[in-house]
């Protein structure tokens, strides 16, 4: 899949890390938020190999809780089941929630592998993703997020 | 320049923003810190702990430790207190690692005695206390038994043999809070938590072997009441927290909080991260109780780690730990809320009281002092950065203003970022091994984002809270073994 660009921005947290996700759709700015989280456990992405699949599904009420739960479950998969994964596709359609609400829904396939600090270089764990200057919009190129992780 | 020009100076460590500073203020917001700490704080601080001042049912002041940066909701080393009937609780004044804090233990050994098993004590400590992303930790537990874990606190470690009694005496509120219900945390943060009882985690959590030099023990009484009594003697400090299991607490209220936050409770949201609901709300109470879960899960691991740092002392020499004078000399929470008493204005009062980032530093005398420290006060465990060294302090009774809190740490003074681009890890490691420090880290960038130069001097920090009166230096550790998540 195409996927967005992101930017780790030092001026607005000191102990945390945040960052900057773009695409030009919604598609692309979700998995590059993706990457940007990943990376900062895993310095060197590019060695993980899809070994392990997990897809993830979700359906919130809008764009922004539909970044945040995204990656509020690839930091909980870590922990459960020591995944590191990276987003393979992804994509968001429109539904339904119960009472007939408009909503978004999201399908991300997954692939990974598990945690082993002999076969990778490990960064920092991400404990959080946290709601401050948390931010969602739609720019003219496209989408852009804006995040900090707790570390 | 980052400081408001509203700043006022009262004191020679202590400043104040008022309440018109910010529409919505209710109390003014207290800065602690030398003219030199406060120049260099960022101004997340100023903005955050103002923010803290605007929640309803806010007592006194917001307050920020000299330690203070730049966080999510409260400012690290942000310490607010909300009337117990009448206030809120906060998770973003709580944090996401919720009860994370250091624990100190004391050996008869000295540096002498140490060196020349060093190499070998922190090898066989990096195997034994699993570190670093997404750790598990070799404790199995059932989901019975990890309930048991979040209601039970350290004590479930010690009727297990995994610990001993008088290290819960040692241990703030005896390693447990009361009240905590395993009902009111998701099967989510059960499932991301309980295979971790034992592990550190990474970040800023360590595992240090110290030296106290003579130099370094400032007050030689309090000193020997706490164990440390000999020159070269060495000590083992950890800091760590209820890692996952507490990270998606939080993260599970703070959703269920905003939801309410101004919907049904009429609170206005300034940052989502000071997502906030009366304590005696439904939602209120039960966050109440899952926070205090994990706060018991927290005391629990570090109990655990405590087990296993003595198992592997007693086997690299060749003697029990309690022949090696391995007592613990206390527990220290820095993310927590708890309900203490306190004097706001001649009248003694009921407070949620939340640190985040920020220690609990009663006086001598005080309720909850363990019955050994009474005479000198509680004792307080700041850990500084990996290079440059540690605190032991106590309490005084000047605390009172802020609600008995002081600093925890250094402080960060640089963004991670900042601090890949300026050290690199295997750098860092052979630095610090030419200068006497062995450390064993996961990660190498993780490493470089810890140095020294990333972070405030602690010995401006803590005698900032010297000079302010909140906590009284006992003795100074220096780090000669590391081990890093």
């Amino acid at each position: 899949m195409n996927r967005g660009h992101y930017e780790y921005l030092d001026d607005i947290a000191t102990s945390d890390v945040a960052f900057r996700a773009t695409g030009r759709t919604l598609e692309e700015m979700l998995a590059a938020a993706a990457d940007a989280t990943l990376e900062v456990m895993l310095p060197e992405p590019a060695a993980l190999k899809p070994r392990i699949k997990q897809e993830i599904r979700l359906t919130e009420q809008n764009e922004e809780m539909l970044l945040y739960r995204l990656l509020e479950e690839l930091v909980f998969l870590k922990d459960a089941k020591q995944l590191l994964l990276r987003v393979e596709s992804l994509k968001v359609t429109h539904a339904k929630e119960g009472r007939g609400k408009p909503a978004l829904s999201l399908t991300a396939e997954c692939a990974g592998d598990r945690i082993d600090p002999e076969k990778f270089t490990l960064g920092v764990d991400v404990k959080a993703v946290t709601m401050h200057l948390f931010s969602v919009k739609r720019t003219p190129e496209g989408w852009e997020a804006r995040v900090i992780l707790d570390i | 320049m980052t400081v408001p020009a509203q700043l006022q100076r009262l004191s020679e460590a202590c400043w104040m923003l008022p309440p018109n500073y910010k529409d919505g203020m209710l109390v003014p917001a207290m800065i602690y810190g030398t003219e030199k700490l406060i120049s260099e704080m960022d101004k997340g601080v100023f903005e955050q702990v103002t923010n803290v001042a605007t929640l309803p049912g806010i007592v006194r002041a917001a307050f920020c430790m000299p330690d203070g940066h730049w966080g999510y909701g409260f400012p690290i080393g942000g310490v607010a207190a909300f009337d117990a009937e009448e206030g809120v609780i906060s998770p973003g004044g709580i944090g996401f690692d919720i009860n994370c804090g250091v624990r100190l233990v004391t050996t008869n050994l000295t540096e002498q005695e140490v060196l020349p098993h060093l190499e070998t004590l922190v090898d066989r400590l990096y195997r034994a206390v699993p570190a670093g992303v997404g750790a598990k930790g070799f404790l199995k537990t059932t989901h019975k038994e990890f309930n048991q874990i979040l209601e039970q606190g350290a004590a479930w470690c010690i009727e297990r043999g995994l610990g001993w009694e008088e290290d819960l005496d040692r241990t703030e509120h005896r390693g447990c809070l009361a009240g905590a219900n395993h009902n009111d945390v998701s099967d989510k943060a059960v499932e991301r938590g309980h295979n971790q009882v034992g592990t550190l985690g990474s970040g800023n959590h360590y595992l240090e072997i110290q030296v106290v030099r003579e130099k370094n023990i400032f007050d030689k009484d309090a000193a020997e009441v706490m164990g440390i009594t000999t020159p070269g003697q060495v000590v083992v400090m950890f800091h760590c927290g209820s890692r996952g299991f507490g990270h998606q607490v939080a993260t599970d209220y703070l959703m269920k909080f905003l939801s309410v936050m101004t919907s049904k409770y009429g609170i206005p949201i300034r940052d989502r991260e000071l997502a906030c609901a009366p304590l005696k709300s439904p939602e209120g109470t039960a966050y109440f109780s899952a926070m205090k879960c994990a706060v018991n899960m927290a005391f629990a691991n570090r109990q655990l780690i405590l087990h296993r740092i003595r198992q592997v002392f007693a086997e690299v020499f060749g003697r029990s730990a309690e022949a090696l004078g391995m007592r613990q000399v206390y527990d220290v929470s820095h993310n927590t809320a708890k309900i203490e008493t306190h004097e706001i204005s001649g009248t003694k009062r009921k407070l949620l009281v939340h640190r985040k980032g920020a220690t609990r530093a009663f006086a001598p005398g005080m309720e909850d002092v363990p019955a050994c420290y009474k005479r000198i006060g509680q004792p307080v465990i700041i850990g500084g950065s990996m290079e440059t060294g540690s605190y032991l302090l106590v309490g005084q009774p000047t605390g009172a203003e802020t609600f008995f809190s002081t600093c925890h740490g250094s402080g960060r003074a640089m963004s991670r970022g900042e601090a890949k681009r300026r050290f690199r890890g295997d750098q860092l490691l052979k630095e610090m091994r030419g200068r006497g420090i062995i450390v064993r880290a996961v990660s190498m960038p993780g490493l470089a984002e810890e140095a020294g130069g990333a972070y405030k001097n602690i010995d401006e920090v803590v005698l900032s809270t010297e000079i302010a009166g909140l906590t009284r230096r006992v003795a100074r550790f220096e780090p000669i073994g590391n081990v890093k998540g």
